[in-house]
């Protein structure tokens, strides 16, 4: 390693030796004139695995799912142009969701710049406002430095996506090249040590808590299996509830004690009243999103609030906190352990049991509750089914984004982190079926599904074919509605029941699709096939496309309808047709 | 419970909060797309530029300083300077209004034409405002004048009446007063 230490190399090979000095394995790209040299280096090596994407979209998506499935940084690489504005949407997805990703984009010679030349955009133009940072290389000699800032960057702090822009000439060029150790960016040092007067501030806070309440996000996932190990100390240390956002899913396991399910737009009961009522919210790497906030001026109205979140602007931004600890959540979780343990701090016990109680009388509404149907599957139990069926196996769980999305989050049990994938702060309909790619890639002897939508999955059907190439053996499992179903349900209750262009007419024959593909496909209608058709899917060594045909009406409850406060929300079985009709007011009806 | 409020899954703040001016000092690395970066933000997140100066003010270093006079409430103020401050390339931020004791001071010229009675007026104006005259022509001054904003607002509209032609200003500079430095 140290030989490389001044080494004179192109600007191609540079990338690659900083790729390998990094621990890269995979790069997902698709090749173009201006990322040429880089392509030819590929070539000429073996450390580095590039797998071809179909659309540079695609090739995001994966890099996602790498990273969130293993915690490193997913890396893209894409030509110039057109190669560059396919990623913009898994950048600004990646921004959203603060995964870590390295986008490498080849760019026209620098004294072509500016001239419109063929294949030529303005590629950190377009990408400033969706990475946390990125940079145009004019000079080979900046090139290794930019590069390994740029993985510093994308990692530390908030994870981020950062893109490096190459035009060609600089990739051609001979440089010197200077290994990873001992780069720092001068002017980015995120603090990651918690105040002790802040930890202090919240041990006090949560002592004196009758009705005290987890609320964890995604920011334990990006934190690493130590924050989860800590999360669940502390948990079972002090008794609290715990709820957690969509994207920190698995951080606490859904088997445990104090879990109660997601929060949110269509999260439980139980979670959502809890949050309604509690009297001290520990908010851990979450960020108050409005699905989960509802009605902001209904929002725990009673609570007091402590926030730990590594990202400064996250605090205060859109709910104002009574104790905020900007911190890593590790750090954070560890120091607060510690002084709970030092103050030998103990929970008022009769408080607890009765927010407890007051708890299980909310759990005993049983949400989640659907009816069940002899002769349609129902998408609740086609997801309840495979649940069962794969959750004694090593599974990864990817979506698109829609109904499914939400069903899966309410019905998949997730018991570690890392283990599920989807698109939260951008929606990205499309982001499943790759981001599995990606996953697979990372654990290729992994079982991992994207539970999809019809619609969705068409988005970027196109990288099945990238699976099949690899033999990369993803099951994409379609709850086929037929219907775009969330788009379609917020019509039935915002706008008169016209379901305006959410019918997905002239959808594929899915098992013909996935065998024209050269992958396998199968179709299940019946209830009582299903069992036997996902063991199937989950026994076939090949990608898979499932086409789940279930109910095309059902739709997704509980639900707290925009405009509406925690308390507010409308539950599944006793829906009725005119409480749909009017949940939403001429307020809500202008928010999304 | 205030039923007029936000009914908003979304943050719609249309409580009637008052609007500050803030004048923040920025330093920054001097690297290609700073200043695209640090606009963009404005832009993107909605909050209001009311000034923007920026120049290197270290050049070994190549570090950068803008000042920035913005307004907004002081949640939205809060928000700006975050999110200034976590930009990968942004050393420091500091908010000069809040820490208070600052000086502001903004340079402009400004092109002046008349005859007679006005023009007389209008150099007699100049001195009492310790304008300089740089550039002069038979039927026309061009001023330069630093000072606070509101002087130079106060002396170009006393120039509109006397033949105001043409203005430069260069925005705001700030810095505080005392022997602290800024960080950075």
């Amino acid at each position: 390693m140290a030989a490389a230490e001044n080494e004179m190399m192109t600007g191609a090979e540079m990338v690659l030796r900083a790729l390998a000095d990094h621990g890269v394995k995979h790069v997902f790209g698709y090749p173009g004139g201006a990322v040429l040299p880089i392509y030819d280096e590929f070539f000429q090596q073996d450390k580095v695995k590039h797998i071809l994407v179909r659309h540079e979209q695609g090739a995001t998506h994966m890099a996602e799912g790498y990273a969130r499935s293993t915690g490193k940084c997913g890396v893209a690489l894409a030509t110039s142009g057109p190669g560059a504005t396919n990623c913009v949407t898994g950048l600004t997805d990646a921004m959203l969701d603060s995964i870590p990703m390295l986008l490498i984009t080849g760019q026209v010679p620098t004294h072509l710049i500016g001239s419109d030349a063929f294949q030529e955009c303005d590629t950190v133009g377009i990408t400033r406002p969706c990475t946390k940072q990125n940079w145009l290389v004019k000079d080979v000699n900046d090139l290794s430095r930019i590069l390994h800032e740029a993985f510093y960057v994308a990692m530390t702090g908030r994870p981020g996506p950062v893109v490096v822009d190459i035009p060609k000439d600089v990739q051609f060029a001979t440089g010197k090249y200077v290994g990873p150790e001992g780069i720092i960016v001068k002017s980015y040092q995120p603090k990651t040590q918690p105040d002790d007067k802040a930890i202090a501030a919240a041990i006090a806070l949560i002592a004196g808590a009758k009705k005290p309440l987890f609320y964890t996000g995604g920011g334990v996932i990006n934190s690493g299996d130590k924050a989860s190990t800590l999360l669940r100390e502390f948990v079972a240390l002090t008794g609290i509830p715990i709820t957690s956002t969509l994207m920190g899913l698995g951080a606490y396991p859904a088997s445990g004690p104090e879990w109660l399910g997601m929060l949110g737009m269509h999260g439980t009961y139980e979670a959502n009243m809890a949050m309604h009522d509690c009297d001290v919210m520990i908010n851990v790497g979450a960020r108050f999103d409005d699905r989960i906030t509802g009605r902001l001026d209904a929002f725990a109205p009673n609570s007091k609030k402590i926030h730990i979140d590594i990202d400064p602007s996250s605090i205060n931004k859109v709910v104002r906190v009574a104790v905020p600890i900007i911190a890593d959540v590790a750090a954070a979780l560890e120091a607060m352990i510690a002084l709970w343990k030092k103050n030998q701090n103990k929970l008022d016990q009769a408080a607890l049991s009765a927010w407890k109680k007051q708890i299980a009388s909310w759990q005993a509404v049983d949400c989640l509750k659907y009816r069940r149907n002899k002769d349609v599957i129902m998408p609740q139990y086609a997801v309840e089914r495979l649940y069962e069926l794969t959750k004694d196996m090593d599974t990864y769980i990817t979506t698109e984004v829609g109904q499914h999305q939400m069903w899966a989050a309410q019905f998949y049990r997730f018991e570690k982190p890392n283990r599920w994938m989807t698109s939260g702060g951008l929606g990205t309909m499309g982001y499943g079926l790759p981001a599995a790619v990606g996953v697979q890639a990372a654990h290729p002897k992994s079982l991992v599904i994207d539970i999809a939508g019809d619609a969705s999955v068409q988005m970027t059907m196109q990288e099945f074919s990238t699976a099949i190439q690899y033999k990369l053996p993803i099951k994409i499992f379609i709850l086929n509605n037929q219907y775009m179903g969330m788009v379609r349900q917020w019509q039935q209750l915002l706008h008169g029941n016209r379901m305006s262009e959410s019918y997905s007419e002239a959808l594929p024959d899915f098992v013909k699709l996935a065998e024209a593909y050269g992958g396998v496909g199968f179709r299940c209608d019946k209830p009582d096939e299903l069992d036997g058709m996902i063991k199937k899917m989950i026994a076939s060594p090949h990608p898979v496309l499932f086409d789940c045909r279930v109910a095309n009406l059902a739709n997704c409850f509980p639900m707290i309808p925009s405009g509406k406060a925690h308390n507010e929300m409308l539950l599944g079985e006793n829906v009725t047709d005119e409480q749909v009709g009017t949940a939403i007011d001429a307020k809500g009806k202008q928010l999304v | 419970m205030n039923t007029t409020a936000p009914q908003s899954a979304y943050f719609i703040d249309t409580q009637k909060q008052e609007i500050n001016t803030h004048t923040l000092a920025v330093v920054a690395e001097n690297q290609p797309g700073v200043l695209a970066r640090i606009i963009g933000l404005f832009a993107g997140r909605g909050y209001n530029i009311d000034s923007l100066t920026v120049s290197e003010t270290e050049h070994e270093k190549h570090v950068s300083r803008f000042t920035i006079v913005t307004s907004g409430t002081e949640k939205v103020v809060a928000q700006i300077k975050a999110q200034l401050d976590r930009m990968v390339l942004v050393h420091s931020v500091a908010d000069l209004t809040v820490q208070g004791n600052f000086m502001a001071r903004e340079l402009a010229m400004v092109k002046v034409c008349g005859e007679g009675d006005k023009r007389v007026e209008a150099l007699r104006l100049a001195d009492a405002f310790r304008a300089r005259v740089i550039d002069a022509s038979t039927d026309s001054f061009v001023f330069e004048l630093t000072g606070k904003p509101d002087k130079v607002d106060q002396f170009i509209s006393l120039m509109v009446p006397l033949g105001l032609v043409e203005v430069a200003r260069t925005g705001v500079a700030a810095i505080s007063r005392g022997p602290e430095g800024m960080k950075g």
